[in-house]
């Protein structure tokens, strides 16, 4: 139902995840897992949304969850590849105003630098 | 009249989305209407599931779908747990939710701003959420 894989790059530093699949609420606690992960492991994270075809409001209260955190600890964070479909959710609540959505993984690479 | 009937666990979710999906389909809904449509739907069963009949299997939950031409698409969703007191919500603050890390109440903003009416009353031991939805047809 829900796919996440996660890489760890070197060289340049950050943390990829990637999401795919269907978030409801019975599989956000996995997200929130994945993001967990990723926080304590690294000051640079790209989430790749790319396979993501369904989010329901229990994923993006994962996602709303996190923010005040990745301030206070100064991580970076970027969300990117999203389906039009995916990005309107996250339009109807303003999300995509409090958290930084890249169309690709470059633009969210540059943007991590 | 298209209905489903199913009991209070998370995992009928998905098996709910795909029953509406298949309906709006049929009805003539855009890929990216019915996306919209089906999350609220989504929105609704969750919060009846977990909250109203705190996940247990042995209660039921019951969708109807009715196509009402020009009047749009009739959602009727019918739960036997404790009632929804939709005059008592209040519309989250987004940036009190980040705040306070609070993950709840995003659901039913979304479906107050997908659907074109929602209501929620109850009759006779019985909660309905009533919800109607306009679109255009794509057949």
């Amino acid at each position: 139902m829900i796919k996440i894989d996660n890489h760890i790059n070197d060289e340049p530093e950050y943390y990829q995840l990637s999401v795919g699949g269907e978030i409801d609420a019975s599989s956000s606690i996995h997200l929130e897992e994945g993001l967990k992960n990723a926080m304590q492991a690294s000051k640079k994270i790209i989430v790749d949304l790319a396979e993501l075809e369904y989010i329901s409001s229990a994923g993006l209260g994962v996602f709303m969850s996190i923010i005040q955190e990745l301030d206070n600890q100064n991580i970076k964070f970027i969300i990117y590849g999203m389906a039009p479909k995916v990005y309107e959710v996250f339009e109807i609540l303003g999300l995509n105003q409090l958290i930084s959505i890249k169309k690709d993984k470059e633009e969210a690479l540059e943007a991590i630098k | 009249m298209h209905q489903f009937k199913t009991n209070c666990k998370r995992e009928r979710l998905k098996e709910i989305r795909h029953f509406v999906a298949e309906v709006l389909g049929d009805i003539g809904f855009s890929e990216i209407d019915a996306h919209k449509v089906i999350l609220a739907v989504d929105e609704v069963c969750a919060n009846l599931i977990i909250h109203s009949n705190k996940c247990n299997p042995s209660e039921c939950l019951e969708l109807f779908i009715e196509d009402h031409g020009k009047d749009g698409v009739l959602f009727e969703i019918i739960d036997y747990g404790i009632g929804f007191n939709y005059n008592n919500y209040k519309e989250p603050n987004l940036e009190e939710i980040i705040r306070k890390r609070k993950k709840g109440g995003l659901g039913i903003m979304l479906v107050k701003n997908i659907m074109d009416t929602v209501e929620f009353k109850n009759e006779e031991n019985k909660n309905i959420c009533r919800m109607i939805k306009k679109f255009t047809r794509t057949k």
